[in-house]
């Protein structure tokens, strides 16, 4: 329990330094984290859904579908997430998406690296834990700190697509994470600020 | 009804349709060329290949609002590149087509392949071409089309 | 084409002559019905009226164009009948040109008495029949240039389309054309003797690769007609079911429609789209708000359709062959009896090209574009909904984007449509295009099957007795087919392989039971082998496996004597398989497999490992017995490409189903194919040599792969796939 340590540690310390009353610090600092833990599921039951897990893949394929069955044609991740020569994500996957002909499209639309997978290779969902833990991993996550996935939560092109992802090919809309991008925000806020605590256990 | 100014195989061309109108749909009924073929029209079999900005497109769902100025070659133009002359004619010299139909696509992603990859091995080529379908599975002679185009490439014919 | 002078010679075996005014020579062979004439030579043909350019043109620019009396849908016979042809011939191949012949009288298949293809029946039918155009040609062509020398044909030869006389004399067919074009048609020619061919028995390239390649060849779907306009069908979510209402403001509403009408299907009714282009009529399809009537349609389930298949299995059904002692199975220990129960889901063809016809309809004469592979069927067809005579009906064979059976219906269903839409567009071409979607939720599949096998085991390891019983919706019950194919209640479309098995099994009973089912079906790449070989090959291999015998030896000594070519294939299979198949690598087993149908033997060996939860074929080894090889070349694509297509039935995704009367697929991202991982990595054929007349090429490949592959799975992971597609491994 890393994130809880960490801060009764810091709130102990800043106790001893600042002379503030030791058993306020203490239970302010765990509601902190106990905010931020409820925050944290708030996110993660964004990132396991499937307009983006689809793309948090641990195989050479992505999936596609509420339902995240594997993504059609073969479609395979490639080098760098894009696909291969041939049959890359942009093959199909334009700058915005194609309600006519029901293909979504975002910004440099790709696969998140193997890093960040969010599933095992039996295209199962990671754990809430297990899933903090990756994306708090700044060897794994492109190096971000709190502030950091903040933005990134925040304007990622990719990451807001989620929430305008376009029609299905028979002219229903795909179904976005279950709050809103603002509240997903927020929530990532609130994590942040706990210091991006991370549930217990695998 | 919208206008749009395209480049197809290297020349100007201006069509006025429906901004949603396919790419594919753009290419066979206003401009007639019907090479680039329909198969599904789900971006499932891959017989509507053209290449946009070099880079292989599934032009069944690209709908025209969506193309730009990005160049775009197709079937009947590929023959001016020269590693797309090299594909075709390794094509008929292998002896690679049945009916033929999904074979523009399948020509137009093995170029695209070769121009990044000229020595595909057989993993390269599952991955690159592994999203064309071939109903009368013509794919055994399709990867020994490739590789005998790949040995070409390499000899300088290209 | 300017007026022609027609020598209409009313007598057996003369030609009928026709110049264009740019001088070409059009030969129209006289063509009496080849059966007639071998019942009693003496009897002339009926004499028959033939179009101008039936066979072969000969250009005055020497390029010899040759007519082929069927579709070309991807099995070459665009080229190996030309080949047949040209060799007679001698004329110079490279200046060979083969077009697709339209539906006439002249062009009708000589066995089966209508154009058509199937059966794998293209060369084994028309082989003598092209020859024999060539050689005539020929003898006319010599004739001609004998006159004009002064000297007997005898004293002349040919090479290359040029006729070469006495003293170093020498003119080409182009300039020989017309006058051979006046000379009588003989009637009796004899062929060239095996080693006097050039083409026939040679690895020639197609004819139609480069305009294949290059995107210049048209499809059906390709045409593109002054005035056209393109029509689509909204059809019954369930088979039979009609419109009930409709409403179509907003499909009206989209730039480019121009008719929305409610129109008669043979399965029920349907709303037919017209526009300017394809894409509005889609848009506009999209748009209607149809309810259905849906009293009185029979809802077709897969689920319960199991459940009644199964339930029938038990029972015997009518009888297809008895032989030997219908108790010798009582007289077997149950412990020396397998049990099996096979089931085969509906298939759809699913060509690459989605069907599509052109109509113009002209109040006394209609011109049909279509890639159909039952000219004669659909021009009749086309005519009835015309209120035409088949003769006011000109009807165009297209190049078809594959077929697999699926171009030839005896009800021309589509002809159909596209004939209602055109008579009430008339004067203006319509094509009828079928998106996938309708291509796969249309019907016309292949039959849901279900085998229950009792095999009893003699203390040999061999059968000593089979009681077989096949479900399965008869294909041709409702057409005129049924008279050739239905014999005491039994469709043998769906028992053949069986019931004419060529292993020598005792107390063989096979039955059939054939329920009704509102699933309109179909011939799927050789029919009833699709789901008996499978059946045969997988419990023979179980029984090999059982008996601990190799898998070739147990066949080898199981097939009859008279199973010749199976025999032959074995042989070769074992020799050509030498090399790898007791050296598979860890994690690789093989597989064996044989089986004959349309007079082809083949045999085949898969060497199988599971990647990524699939079969994944490194090699498969196939040798085959069909007779002659007219164009070895195409014999070999047609056996590397036709395995791999007969993994379809072992995809995952490869079945269509029906839930309460609805197909639940709609296109290929679920309905899936093989695609290049699913196929074998490298296929090699090997032919029995052989000058027995030609059998094909086009089904027999079929058959063989899915037992192969499932036969070496089974040795991997211990287990029995008796129910296909294989969901999982």
């Amino acid at each position: 329990m890393p994130g809880i340590r960490a801060g009764v540690l810091t709130s102990v310390f800043a106790m001893t330094v600042f002379g503030i009353s030791a058993l306020e610090r203490a239970e302010a600092d765990s509601a902190t984290t106990a905010q931020g833990l409820a925050a944290w599921e708030q996110v993660y039951s964004v990132l396991i859904h499937p307009r983006c897990i689809n793309c948090h893949t641990a195989t050479s394929y992505p999936q596609q579908g509420d339902d995240r069955r594997r993504h059609v044609a073969n479609v395979v991740r490639g080098r760098g997430g894009r696909g291969v020569p041939g049959l890359n994500c942009a093959s199909c996957h334009q700058e915005t998406n194609a309600d006519s002909t029901g293909v979504p499209g975002g910004h440099n639309w790709h696969l998140a690296p193997l890093s960040m997978r969010w599933q095992d290779v039996n295209d199962q969902p990671l754990s809430s834990a297990a899933v903090c833990r990756a994306v708090t991993d700044r060897s794994k996550n492109h190096n971000l700190d709190g502030p950091g996935l903040l933005k990134h939560h925040e304007e990622e092109a990719l990451v807001k697509w989620a929430w305008d992802p376009g029609r299905r090919p028979d002219g229903t809309m795909r179904t976005p994470p279950p709050m809103t991008h603002e509240q997903f925000v927020a929530a990532t806020r609130r994590w942040v600020e706990a210091g991006t605590p991370c549930p217990p256990g695998r | 009804m919208a206008t749009y100014q395209i480049t197809v195989n290297g020349k100007r061309r201006e069509v006025t349709t429906d901004p949603s109108t396919p790419l594919l749909w753009v290419l066979r009924e206003d401009l007639k060329m019907t090479g680039t073929k329909f198969g599904c029209g789900v971006s499932a079999c891959g017989a509507c290949t053209v290449h946009l900005a070099g880079v292989a497109a599934r032009s069944c769902v690209i709908p025209i609002s969506h193309v730009g100025d990005r160049p775009i070659v197709t079937i009947e133009g590929i023959g001016q590149d020269s590693i797309g002359r090299v594909v075709q004619a390794a094509w008929v010299d292998t002896d690679v087509v049945q009916c033929g139909y999904c074979q523009s696509g399948q020509i137009m992603a093995a170029v695209a392949l070769l121009k990044h990859t000229p020595k595909p091995t057989d993993q390269n080529i599952d991955e690159s071409m592994g999203g064309n379908i071939c109903r009368c599975a013509t794919y055994t002679r399709i990867r020994e089309a490739i590789k005998n185009a790949a040995a070409q490439i390499r000899k300088g014919d290209a | 084409m300017v007026a022609s002078m027609n020598h209409d010679l009313n007598r057996r075996g003369f030609l009928r002559v026709s110049f264009a005014a740019a001088g070409g020579l059009f030969v129209s062979l006289y063509l009496g019905d080849p059966r007639a004439v071998a019942q009693d030579g003496n009897q002339p043909p009926q004499a028959k009226v033939y179009p101008p350019d039936a066979f072969v043109n000969i250009r005055p620019d020497g390029k010899v164009v040759i007519q082929v009396n069927r579709l070309e849908f991807g099995q070459g016979v665009q080229t190996a009948l030309p080949m047949l042809l040209a060799d007679e011939m001698d004329a110079d191949w490279s200046n060979v040109i083969a077009t697709l012949a339209p539906a006439a009288d002249v062009y009708k298949d000589p066995v089966f008495g209508i154009q058509m293809v199937g059966g794998s029946g293209s060369i084994a039918h028309s082989y003598q029949q092209y020859r024999e155009l060539g050689a005539k040609t020929r003898a006319m062509l010599v004739a001609a240039a004998a006159d004009r020398w002064g000297t007997t044909p005898d004293q002349c030869r040919t090479q290359n389309s040029v006729v070469h006389g006495p003293g170093g004399r020498s003119a080409t067919y182009a300039d020989l054309a017309s006058d051979a074009a006046r000379k009588p048609v003989p009637a009796k020619v004899s062929l060239k003797n095996p080693t006097e061919l050039r083409l026939v028995g040679r690895k020639i390239k197609r004819l139609d690769s480069g305009p294949k390649c290059d995107g210049s060849l048209k499809f059906g779907l390709d045409l593109d007609l002054p005035g056209m306009k393109v029509a689509v069908v909204a059809h019954p979510p369930v088979f039979g079911a009609r419109v009930k209402s409709m409403v179509d403001d907003e499909a009206r509403r989209i730039e480019g429609v121009r008719e929305v009408f409610e129109i008669p299907l043979v399965n029920g009714t349907g709303v037919a789209v017209v526009a300017d282009k394809f894409w509005p009529a889609k848009q506009a399809r999209n748009r209607l708000k149809i309810e259905w009537d849906l009293t009185g349609v029979e809802a077709a389930d897969s689920a319960e359709l199991w459940t009644r298949y199964k339930q029938l299995s038990l029972t015997p059904g009518n009888v297809a062959v008895s032989n030997g002692d219908p108790k010798a199975m009582d007289q077997i220990g149950a412990s020396n009896r397998i049990v099996a129960e096979y089931e085969f889901p509906f298939l759809p063809h699913a060509p690459m090209e989605p069907l599509n016809t052109t109509i113009r309809f002209d109040g006394d004469r209609a011109e049909v574009w279509a890639g159909s592979q039952f000219q004669t069927v659909d021009q009749m067809a086309v005519a009835e909904v015309l209120g035409l005579k088949p003769e006011q009906v000109t009807f165009h064979t297209e190049m078809a984007g594959g077929g697999f059976g699926r171009r030839a219906v005896a009800d021309s269903h589509v002809q159909r449509e596209a004939a209602v839409i055109a008579k009430r567009l008339r004067g203006t071409p319509v094509k009828l295009v079928w998106t996938r979607e309708d291509d796969v939720q249309g019907g016309y599949y292949r039959p849901m099957h279900f085998h229950r096998v009792e095999v009893g085991i003699g203390s040999d390891g061999f059968p000593a007795a089979w009681r077989h019983v096949i479900v399965g919706q008869s294909i041709t019950a409702g057409t005129p087919f049924a008279a050739f194919v239905v014999k005491n209640g039994v469709d043998s479309t769906a028992t053949e392989g069986v019931a004419d098995t060529h292993y020598n099994i005792p107390n063989l009973h096979v039955t059939a039971h054939h329920p009704k089912v509102n699933v309109p079906v179909l011939w799927w790449r050789s029919v009833g082998h699709t789901h008996t070989a499978f059946v045969m090959e997988t419990l023979i291999d179980e029984l090999a496996t059982r008996a601990r015998m190799d898998p070739i030896a147990y066949r080898r000594k199981l097939l009859k004597p008279e199973a010749k070519k199976l025999l032959r294939t074995l042989d070769l299979l074992e020799k050509a398989t030498a090399g790898w198949r007791k050296n598979l690598p860890k994690g690789h087993a093989l597989g064996v497999s044989c089986h004959e149908s349309f007079d082809t033997g083949v045999a085949c060996a898969v060497d199988v490992s599971v990647e990524d939860k699939r079969p994944r074929i490194h090699r498969a080894t196939v040798a085959v017995d069909c007779g002659l090889a007219v164009n070895p070349l195409s014999v070999e694509s047609q056996f590397q490409a036709g395995v791999s297509f007969g993994l379809s039935q072992l995809m995952a995704k490869g079945a269509i189903t029906l839930k309460n009367g609805r197909v639940e697929q709609r296109n290929f991202d679920d309905y899936v194919p093989p695609y290049i991982v699913d196929a074998p990595i490298a296929v090699d054929v090997h032919i029995v040599p052989s000058t027995e007349a030609p059998t094909g090429c086009g089904e027999p490949p079929v058959p063989v792969i899915s037992p192969a592959v499932v036969n070496a799975l089974a040795k991997l992971t211990r287990k029995r796939y008796r129910s296909l597609p294989l969901v999982s491994i």
